[in-house]
This record gives C-alpha cells, structure tokens and sequence, in this order.
C-alpha cells in the first residue's frame, strides 16, 4: 500500500511526462522558425543551425519587405482597434448600467454575431465595397475589421464594466456629471485591465487576419504584413527558408509581446478562456 | 428610482440620451456586418459575375440547384465535414480538455513551460503558423526526419493525405483555445469533491467520467460550439499550406467559395455557397446561445 503523499508523486510526475510529451510535438514548427532564421543554410527540418548568422534578418529588414507592410498591418489594426475599443467602451456603458427592455436583445443579437463566421460573408463584403468604392482603401478594411471585432469587444467589455461597482458613480451623478464623464474619468480607468484585455485581443485577431485584407486590399504598396508575406514568398520560385523564417519572427514578435504584456498584468492570462466562457 | 416618473416626455428623452453612446457601434455593426448578410442573402439568388456582364438578373434557387448538382461542392462539404470533425471535436477539444485536466496535477514549472508553448502556436500569426506547418509537413520537413529517425515509413503528406495534414495544423493552432475554456472550468470545480471521490476509492479515469466531466458539461457544450464556429471559417492556414490542392483533396467551403467567386469570377454562385455556410454557422449560433441563455 502506497502512501497519499508518494502516490501524489507519481500523479504528478505522470502528469508532467504526458504534458511534455505533447509539448515536444507543439515546440517542433516553433523550433524550426527560431532557429532556421539564424541558420545561415535553413531548410525545411528541425536542425542545429550551421553557424549563427543575422544575415536572414539583414536581408529582410529593407522597406520593400519589411517596414511598408509592418507599417500598413499598424495603421490597420491601430486604426481598427482604436475603433474597436472606443465604440466597445460607448455602447458597454448603457448596456452595463442603466436597465432597458431593449438591452437583453442587443446583447443577444451581439452575441449571436460573435460566432458567425465571418469568413463566409467576405465575398458579399468585396462585392459591397466595389459598389460603394470602398475597395482597395485602407479606411474601408478598418471600418470592416472594426465591425467584424465589435461584437466580441463589446461583449468583453460588457462583462469588465459589471465588475466596477456603481457607487463610485452615483457620487459622481450628484455631482452633475454626465455619462460620458463618469465613463471617461471613473469607470474606464478603474476597469484597466479590462480596456487592456480587450484593445490587446482586437489588436491580436487584426494583425493575424489573412483574409479581410487578402479580399478588400488590392494594391501591393497597401498590404499589410499578412498578405505581403504570402505574396512575396509563395509566388516567387525560389523560398529562402532562413528569410522567410527570419520574416515569420519579425512579424510575430509583436502579438507575442502583447499577449505576454496582459497575460502577466492578469496573472495567468487565462481569462480570455474565462471570459469566452460567458 | 428617483427622477420623473415613466412616460412623461422627460424620461423619453432620458431613455434616448442614455441610448445614444450605443450609436457609433450599432451604425457600423448595420452598415458593415448586417449589410453585407442582407446582400449575401440577396446576390445568392442572383447570376452576379466578376466581368463582362451589363446586369444581373435574379435566378431564383439556381445556384442551389447548381451546388447540389456539382461535384467539387459536394467534394467541399465532405471535406469541410472531415475537417470539423478530426481538427476540432476530436483533436482540440480532446487535446484541449486533456491537456488542462494534466495541468491540474502538474508541477508549476512544467504547467507554465506548456502553457507558454501551447498558446504561442494560437497567438502567432494564421499565415506564420501555415508556414510553420508547410514546413512540418513537406517532404523534406521535420515530421518526416523525425520518422525517419524511428524508422517508420514516410511521405509527402501535403499530397498524399492534404486534409489530415491541414487538420493536424489546426489542431496545432487551436488546441490552446479549448485548453483555456477547460482549464478556467477545472478550476471552478471545488476541491473537495475530487478529494471525496478520491477517498472513496474512484480511480483517476472514473472521477474525471462520472464527477468532472458531467460537472463542465456546460463548458463542453460551449467549447465545442464555438470551436466548430471557428474551424468552419478557417482559409488562411489552408491557403497557405495547400492552396485546396492538389486537385480540391483539401478544397473546404471557404476555399471552394473564394475559387468559385474570384478565380472563376462566379459571384453568384460563390455567395451562394457562403450563405450555405453562414446559414450552417447560424444554427450553430442559436445552439450555443441557448447554452448560454440563463447566463444573459
């Protein structure tokens, strides 16, 4: 008969060799664009690199390949999430603290928007905009980034907005204040880390998407990083691999970044998985 | 509730201004999510082309009709079909909810290590995480090294079995989503009722089947809504990896719309088939709302 505590052990260690198990397996593509992108002669397979070099970055880091499409992919999803986030804050504020019969079916209808996919409606969206010559504008990708990220943001929002108490308000109110300025100067910054969550989350779902772009973008100088990259290393005959790896890093790192930023601030960074939740 | 009473002009035009800071969103959310369904709904019906057309006209249920009849969609749904099914109900939900359920007796250290990894492959770029997993599953990738290594048998997987390899790079790219839906409800169960069926005797493979299963059984329904909602709409990691090749073996909705609508400029048609997949992704919709009802 095995004791509690031993017993426990071995559930722990057990547990620890299946995960990192799995953990191998996920780390083998990740492994691959680290180290090939300093690998001066990058193939296709997990390798000890020949040599560490940072020619594969010099050689991406020119504004052909690199600068213009970073800078489009941040005045998209800056723009769009600035968008996002401002439009959230407003129409959470209602919907948080004042009771309206219209309330329950707003958010309803928000929340059925959040999970349709939104993948299906592009080719409306492209034949839409070619009408109202919205295509091929960058104004017009952010309106529709904005509107394809607001259900979710609002949502989120939402559910931040229920956890700052109201009290702090009702002072306020007394005083004369108006909505806007109890949102602006009390709520909104007691709620932080929710504005954080989600700005970094929109911000995140922008700079990632593939396919608004790739649709509502036609010009090559206006492509963001998503796009440009497909175009520049699928279409071309020859793939060097340690670019094209060095390239992945440049454009990743940002999100990564960010993610990790609000992960740490809510410790753990699960409640994006909580907040999906409900 | 002090203030006018309701209904006099007073609490009309107060029920108005407290409306008013849902104007920005609501306008955007019409003009470009609920305009663009409303013209789906109507373009589906017409023979809308790319090029070369003066006009379109309405064509009723033609391009139903036409689908129903065409081999490459059935092609596509059957496919799609494959791809739900292996990448998001068996692969992330399972991998998911396993990988949360070792989390809970994990050491910290490996618990964090794993996380980390896990929601890198979910947070990096759709385009990057094709690019990473071409690169897997090419012939001359690490997957195939690595049997190799173990002296199994390889091959090229992109063209011998495309729709398992975009299946595995979804399930790569998504699996840290349901990982956190599982692992926020784990942590809500109280500790001690695992601890009480621990007692009792109820090996590991018993409590998670009779105590922690049915106790986020809610979770479940949830998750596996919202990742079927999210496979369904998956193009870039496809696009990337495969382009649907070769010849459509993984050519799913999304890519069967685009081919339709773009490279052979059948608008109409293409936007048929999307309202089929949003009609699809709706009822998904209403399901999982129903999920969530007492919550809203």
């Amino acid at each position: 008969m095995t004791s509690p505590t031993s017993r426990r052990t071995t559930h722990r260690l057990a547990a620890d060799a299946g995960l990192l198990v799995v953990a191998a397996a996920f780390v083998l593509p990740l492994a691959w664009v680290l180290l090939s992108s300093v690998d001066p002669h990058a193939n296709l397979t997990v390798k000890v690199p020949d040599g560490v070099t940072l020619d594969n970055f010099d050689a991406v880091l020119t504004p052909d390949i690199t600068f213009t499409p970073l800078l489009n992919s941040l005045l998209l999803c800056g723009g769009g999430t600035a968008l996002t986030v401002v439009c959230a804050a407003l129409a959470a504020y209602p919907l948080s603290r004042f009771r309206s019969r219209l309330n329950r079916p707003f958010l309803l209808t928000i929340l059925f928007a959040t999970s349709l996919p939104i993948t299906a409606i592009m080719v409306p969206v492209y034949a839409l905009f070619v009408q109202v010559n919205l295509i091929d504008t960058m104004q017009g990708t952010i309106f529709f980034f904005a509107a394809s990220q607001l259900p979710f943001a609002i949502w989120l929002m939402k559910n931040f907005m229920d956890g700052v108490p109201r009290e702090l308000e009702e002072a306020a109110w007394t005083d004369g204040a108006s909505s806007l300025q109890s949102l602006v100067r009390i709520v909104l910054p007691l709620m932080g880390p929710g504005v954080a969550v989600v700005t970094v989350f929109s911000f995140v779902m922008m700079w990632g998407n593939f396919f608004v772009p790739f649709m509502l973008l036609l010009t090559p100088e206006q492509m963001p990083a998503a796009v440009s990259i497909n175009e520049f290393f699928g279409n071309r005959g020859t793939v060097v691999h340690g670019q094209l790896a060095a390239f992945s890093v440049i454009y990743s790192t940002p999100v990564i970044l960010l993610y990790v930023g609000v992960a740490r601030r809510l410790g753990g960074g699960f409640a994006l998985g909580g907040a999906v939740k409900g | 509730m002090k203030g006018p009473t309701a209904g006099s002009p007073h609490s009309a035009f107060r029920a108005l201004s407290r409306a008013l800071p849902l104007t920005p969103a609501t306008i955007l959310l019409l003009l470009f999510l609920a305009g663009p369904i409303a013209y789906c709904a109507y373009i589906a019906f017409t023979d809308l082309q790319l090029t070369g057309q003066a006009e379109d006209s309405f064509i009723g249920f033609e391009n139903f009709r036409t689908a129903f009849g065409d081999e490459a969609f059935l092609n596509a749904v059957w496919l799609t079909l494959v791809f739900t099914v292996v990448s998001a109900l068996l692969g992330q939900n399972t991998l998911g909810l396993a990988l949360a359920a070792l989390m809970q007796r994990a050491s910290k250290p490996v618990r964090t290590l794993v996380g980390g990894i896990v929601v890198t492959a979910w947070v990096l770029p759709e385009v990057v995480a094709g690019f990473l997993l071409y690169a897997f599953f090419r012939r001359e990738g690490t997957l195939n090294a690595v049997l190799d290594w173990l002296h199994l048998p390889t091959q090229n997987w992109l063209y011998t079995l495309p729709i398992l390899a975009v299946s595995f790079a979804n399930v790569w790219r998504g699996t840290a989503f349901s990982m956190l839906v599982y692992s926020a409800a784990l942590n809500e169960i109280p500790k001690e009722i695992t601890e009480a069926a621990e007692v009792d005797g109820a090996g590991g493979w018993r409590r998670m089947w009779h105590i922690t299963l049915p106790m986020i059984r809610r979770s479940i329904g949830t998750n596996l809504m919202l990742i079927t909602l999210q496979t369904l709409s998956v193009f870039g990691l496809i696009w990337v990896m495969t382009r649907g090749g070769p010849g459509g073996k993984s050519q799913t909705l999304p890519l069967f719309m685009y081919e339709e609508a773009f490279q052979k400029s059948m608008i109409g048609y293409g936007t048929a088939v999307a309202l089929l997949l949003l009609v699809v992704g709706s009822l998904f919709s209403v399901v999982y709302l129903r999920l969530l009802r007492t919550e809203v």
